[in-house]
């Protein structure tokens, strides 16, 4: 049966130690992969499974009573904590973010990057305990709006001020051109021309840094400080509450309710940051699509 | 000649974000330069938090004023950043290494994506939630059935050994850590290996080796400087890491860990629980002392990034 001019086929004869190789790796690999999809879905699950209990209509209508009751408060003070640091952060952030591009290369610029690189990296809790040494204490503005909105403001500045770079870094050197030799100054170029074309990616980096600053905990402990109650407006010399407070602070009383209250609190923030960042990435996405203004 | 009113105001505005930073600086040193006189260098390896007499009267020394008795060492929160932050690493650094040749190499591309996006919104979920879920779901699971069973049979290992304690400690925040630079590592990883030229690979690849292979043998050597930058910077996030470690840690105070169970506190952990308590003395040199640790966690975390930094650019400057 056999024709002898088909030449046998030779297998390749792999060493006991390369077989090992793929195999513990293949299974290494795949593991890995694994636990962290498995911690991410048991993180997504826990929350929502324990939070389940307590998610009705009261969580929106009631506020808290320091061991149970609502959330109206704290999604009040949340809302008013991480807006009003995106509106302090945003101008400046991408002034810097501007500046860091357009002029990047000059010593200034250099200056610039490095203490923005720095400032990425300052533990929050840093930024809160200077928030309280100096706002706080110093200034006697007691736990209180300003002081919490500008701490958060500090910590979002280098996060604002690179995705702004970014942006703009993606323009093409020609559409500047374009500009200025149709006798725009700086101002305009920048201004009229390449921040609305460097928009959707701005608006991703700020939508994320959004769900950052609604996520944070540690910069507000020691300047926003807490209350049962809704905000009264003012500024100074009244704490307000917030939703990541509840859920490290909740889950430390005896109580049942307040167990319930905590997820429920680490359930909204959870699904509203993963909502932000799914936005940011859509706004990007569809903005690759139409291939923007200047592709 | 006009004046460059744009330019003005654009420096103007932009020049806030580094005075804010020089500003913390300063405020920082200036504060805690009473606790600095007070405690001297020694205090980072002296192991002694003691807040003294709080009900007896103020006493001078060193011209400080200060309760008696009253003691900064702070030994073993430096003992239990470093440990809690580089077992963590210990942990993250394989993990994401094979989650990030998982999603680069070995799937379809309908497949990578998706799954890129799940562990890159890992890195959203807030240090509070994983805390929580430390707190709610891990120390339970771990303290009563892995960590005994870990004890008893493991035990031939140096530090596996001795009481496996309740849940709460230093293999427990290492975990929690871990899972939190897990994606930062992971991202930076698999851009670069995705970034590597397809020639290098498909070299690898005709020579017989499989795609593994290739990765182990030739994709991880040549990004080996990019793996080593990345993981410092991961270590500095660790380090400075707060609500987390608070929630599952045990906040130690004044004990060095025996064994990996036992509870610790790192510095960020410790400013978070112990400001009420330093609110207390009336000379005001706790709170001062805390803000030294403010300052010491702010340059630990400064010098790794730096350094990380550095790192990451040499190994671009390279390629």
């Amino acid at each position: 049966m056999e024709n002898p001019s088909v030449l046998p086929v030779r297998r390749l004869r792999l060493s006991v130690r390369r077989r090992l190789f793929r195999v513990a790796g293949s299974v290494f690999v795949v593991a890995s992969f694994a636990v962290v999809a498995l911690a991410f879905l048991s993180i997504i699950g826990d929350v929502f499974y324990k939070a389940l209990p307590g998610l009705n209509v009261r969580l929106l209508t009631e506020t808290s009573t320091g061991i149970g009751g609502g959330l109206k408060n704290a999604i009040e003070g949340t809302l008013v904590l991480s807006l009003g640091s995106l509106l302090v952060s945003t101008p400046i952030g991408i002034a810097a973010g501007i500046y860091l591009n357009e002029f990047g290369s000059s010593a200034g610029g250099k200056v610039l990057r490095f203490l923005s690189d720095i400032l990425v990296g300052v533990p929050s809790i840093v930024l809160g305990y200077v928030g309280y040494i100096t706002m706080v204490v110093y200034l006697g503005w007691q736990f209180s709006v300003a002081a919490g909105i500008i701490t958060l403001g500090i910590m979002l500045l280098p996060y604002i001020a690179r995705t702004t770079e970014l942006a703009l870094n993606n323009i093409p050197q020609a559409v500047r051109e374009a500009g200025f030799g149709i006798g725009a100054g700086e101002g305009t170029v920048i201004l009229r021309i390449l921040l609305p074309g460097a928009l959707p990616a701005v608006m991703t980096g700020m939508s994320y840094a959004l769900a950052l600053s609604m996520g944070e905990t540690a910069p507000l402990i020691y300047t926003a400080g807490w209350s049962d109650y809704m905000w009264n407006g003012q500024f100074t010399k009244e704490p307000i509450g917030y939703l990541t407070y509840v859920i490290w602070t909740f889950i430390n009383e005896p109580f049942r309710e307040a167990h319930i209250l905590a997820f429920s609190a680490a359930f909204l923030i959870t699904l509203v940051i993963l909502l932000l960042i799914l936005g940011g990435r859509w706004i990007m996405v569809r903005r690759l699509r139409r291939m923007g203004a200047y592709r | 000649m006009k004046l460059p009113l744009f330019r003005i105001g654009l420096v103007t505005t932009a020049s806030f974000l580094p005075l804010s930073l020089l500003l913390l600086v300063l405020f920082l040193v200036v504060y805690s330069s009473p606790a600095i006189h007070y405690n001297g260098i020694h205090f980072l390896w002296t192991n002694n938090w003691n807040l003294g007499n709080l009900y007896g009267n103020p006493v001078t020394v060193h011209g400080q004023e200060v309760m008696p008795g009253a003691r900064y060492g702070i030994w073993f929160l430096v003992v239990g950043t470093l440990a809690s932050a580089l077992l963590s690493l210990l942990f993250a650094l394989p993990t994401a290494v094979g989650t990030a040749y998982f999603l680069a190499e070995s799937l379809p591309k309908v497949l990578s994506g998706p799954l890129t996006f799940l562990v890159d919104l890992l890195a959203a979920i807030p240090s509070v939630v994983f805390g929580l879920w430390g707190y709610a779901l891990l120390i339970p699971f771990l303290g009563t059935s892995v960590f005994p069973w870990m004890a008893k049979h493991l035990d031939f290992i140096p530090f596996l050994g001795g009481n496996p304690g309740s849940g709460y400690g230093l293999l427990t925040s290492a975990i929690v850590l871990a899972f939190m630079i897990i994606p930062l590592i992971s991202a930076t990883v698999r851009e670069s290996i995705s970034a590597t030229e397809s020639t290098l690979k498909e070299a690898g690849l005709a020579l017989g080796l499989s795609r593994l292979e290739v990765f182990w043998h030739i994709v991880l050597p040549k990004l080996r400087t990019t793996v080593i930058g990345v993981s410092i910077l991961a270590l500095g996030r660790a380090l400075g890491e707060t609500m987390a470690v608070v929630m599952v840690s045990g906040n130690a105070l004044n004990y060095l860990p025996r064994n990996i169970y036992t509870p610790i506190s790192t510095m960020a952990a410790f400013i978070v629980s112990q400001l009420e308590s330093a609110l207390q003395d009336p000379t005001n040199m706790a709170v001062e002392a805390l803000a030294e640790i403010a300052l010491v966690l702010l340059l630990l975390s400064v010098v790794v990034n730096l350094l990380a930094r550095m790192i990451l650019w040499l190994a671009q400057a390279r390629t």
